[in-house]
């Protein structure tokens, strides 16, 4: 037999790591999120589809503490919660990108990234001022973990670039850049391939499964295109409305009649 | 041709990530320290040093402090005169009432004491951003200066509101306060805060502590989102820019004049150093000091060139083309490069490693 023969390799996931239980979160009338539960479990790439206006991106607020549903429970790794700022998502784990890129526009591709690393760095102002010893040591560290990150995306040619000047595509790489270097338990994606090209959306799906194989991320992601969601993912969860139409493996969801109707539409022959 | 790095090879990222990674740029820096620190004091007269280069210190170190918060931090503040009044009166009290306590520590504790003040009043940053919270700052600078001339505790009763600075000396007897200083010595004395300062801002921010502010800067958020905390954060800018506006009022009053009252930090103090920073260019180190000449050296030059040249004019004639030819310049400027002064150095320096091959 093949030695080199690409073999399908058994997925394997662990406990239900998030689990989001009848979550209802409303703007004035609207309401954007009516009674959703769902769960993810470790290791697992989570896809949450909809058209547009059904409630995705409210839902990945929701997980990171940025918006406060009125109704429900999110538990994260055994522990139930209500209400969280984000900066404390941030430091049990939680990273996340932006549908728009949210990078800081005049740092260096480099700095931006650094930045996803500040919570683990403690030294204080007076080592900083004085740029010596555990300060600088501690600089350095950092700087490794983030050259790792900066090789495992192929962007060591911009790192000291700053990502205003960069184009749209690299600048979501940057992005997924500055979420791994908090190395996060849980990772959010809004939207990492819109506005991609074809060979742009190939590269980033790839990195993405390399985040979740290698460090075994937790990733829950929105995505347009059906094609790369049907691709990368374990697991569907299809929002419509802010209502939940289907949770299930990519086959299930494919063939389910209601998520067809709302946002898959029939090939028409 | 002479500004190029090829052949400068980087082989750890300590060395990478150094202040001044380009000899070349070393080499300048250590040309403009020996310049400041040896020529500057043989060759300069009592005049040059007393009345045009060390108000160009005392304004560099209070736009260095300006600028962390506003050109790094992104938070605006018309509060900077209150907190240099703030540090110079902290520093009198001390130093009249410890006339023991080495005048460094003296002013390093001014600035501290300016910092907590600089928090108190940095509070608001944490609701109200951009122009409503410059407005909301300028609650201190009216306070604070309201403050230290209603209260006759803080000039120690002194009649006509002034205080006047003791004389202190610094390694034994060298005065670098008071009457019997010397212009060299105060001058001297000046230049090395400044120099310490400036090199321990460029520390801070190239810190995670400056990446913090630059990330609440550019995108509040975001920035939230990846865990930084926006109260320590802000505030934090809030203290150390206080702490550099603090000493830098503490060196008016005893390095500079020598006796001052609370109005010489005035709104329009505030004001000027604001211009300072974006003239010289939002978050830049280079551009705070850049920013400072172009304010405090430009007007001396203008209302001097005219008699250089041998050009018969009338002092009045001076002055107003002075405010003609500043306001033109200052225009010329913002059109030319609205990033500053320390942009145009920069792209300067991006043209000339190229050069003279530019493709």
């Amino acid at each position: 037999m093949d030695a080199y023969a690409p073999q399908k390799k058994e997925r394997v996931f662990g406990d239900v790591v998030l689990s989001v239980d009848d979550i209802s979160l409303s703007f004035g009338g609207v309401q954007a999120l009516a009674n959703i539960s769902f769960g993810v479990r470790e290791h697992q790439v989570l896809a949450i589809i909809g058209p547009n206006g059904a409630g995705k991106s409210s839902m990945l607020n929701v997980i990171n503490g940025f918006y406060h549903p009125q109704q429900g429970t999110i538990t994260y790794k055994g522990e139930t919660r209500r209400q969280m700022k984000p900066h404390q998502a941030a430091r049990q784990g939680v990273a996340r990108t932006f549908q728009n890129i949210a990078l800081f526009k005049g740092m260096s591709t480099l700095d931006n990234i650094m930045t996803g690393r500040n919570t683990m760095m403690h030294r204080n102002l007076l080592w900083q001022a004085l740029h010596v010893g555990p300060a600088r040591k501690e600089e350095l560290e950092h700087r490794e973990f983030v050259e790792n990150i900066i090789d495992f995306l192929e962007i060591e040619h911009i790192r000291k670039t700053p990502v205003g000047r960069l184009p749209y595509g690299l600048q979501k790489r940057v992005e997924l850049g500055r979420a791994l270097a908090a190395q996060p338990e849980l990772l959010l994606l809004d939207e990492p391939m819109a506005g991609m090209n074809l060979e742009e959306k190939e590269d980033m799906s790839r990195f993405i499964l390399d985040v979740n194989d290698e460090f075994g991320t937790t990733i829950v992601l929105i995505e347009h295109d059906m094609g790369v969601v049907m691709d990368i993912s374990d697991h569907v969860v299809v929002l419509d409305y802010g209502r939940k139409l289907a949770d299930g493996s990519p086959d299930e969801v494919r063939s389910n009649q209601e998520v067809i109707d709302a946002y898959l539409g029939v090939a028409h022959d | 041709m002479l500004y190029r790095e090829a052949g400068q090879f980087k082989s750890s990222y300590d060395e990478d990530q150094a202040i001044f990674p380009i000899l070349q740029d070393r080499i300048m820096l250590a040309i403009v320290l020996i310049v400041a620190f040896v020529a500057v004091p043989l060759l300069f007269n009592e005049y040059w040093l007393s009345t045009i280069m060390l108000p160009f210190l005392v304004f560099s170190l209070a736009a260095l402090g300006l600028n962390l918060l506003t050109g790094y931090a992104g938070q605006l503040s018309l509060g900077t005169g209150g907190f240099m009044a703030t540090g110079a009166f902290a520093a009198y009290k001390l130093a009249v009432a410890f006339p023991e306590m080495n005048i460094i520590i003296v002013f390093l504790l001014s600035g501290v004491i300016t910092a907590g003040v600089g928090v108190l009043f940095g509070i608001p940053s944490l609701r109200i951003k951009g122009f409503y919270l410059a407005v909301a700052t300028l609650a201190s600078q009216f306070f604070l200066i309201w403050m230290f001339n209603k209260f006759p505790w803080f000039t120690n009763y002194s009649s006509s509101g002034v205080i006047s600075a003791p004389p202190r000396a610094v390694f034994g007897d060298y005065f670098v306060t008071g009457s019997s200083a010397s212009p060299q010595a105060k001058y001297l004395f000046a230049l090395a805060f400044v120099a310490l300062l400036a090199l321990a801002a460029k520390n801070i921010v190239r810190s995670h502590i400056g990446r913090g502010w630059m990330a609440i800067r550019d995108m509040d958020i975001a920035a939230e989102i990846i865990g930084i905390k926006p109260l320590q954060t802000k505030l934090g800018a809030f203290a150390v820019s206080s702490f550099y506006c603090g000493i830098s009022g503490a060196l008016w009053a005893f390095i500079y004049t020598s006796s001052v009252e609370a109005l010489a930090f005035d709104i329009t103090r505030s004001f000027q150093i604001l211009f300072m920073v974006i003239i010289g260019g939002l978050g830049s180190v280079l551009g705070s000091f850049l920013g400072a000449a172009f304010i405090v050296l430009l007007p001396i030059l203008l209302s001097n060139a005219p008699t250089m040249v041998g050009l018969n004019i009338s002092v009045d004639l001076i002055s107003h083309m002075e405010f003609m030819i500043m306001g033109a310049l200052i225009i010329f400027f913002l059109i030319v490069e609205p990033h500053g002064l320390a942009r145009l150095w920069q792209v300067a320096k991006e043209k000339l490693r190229l050069w003279p091959f530019p493709y």
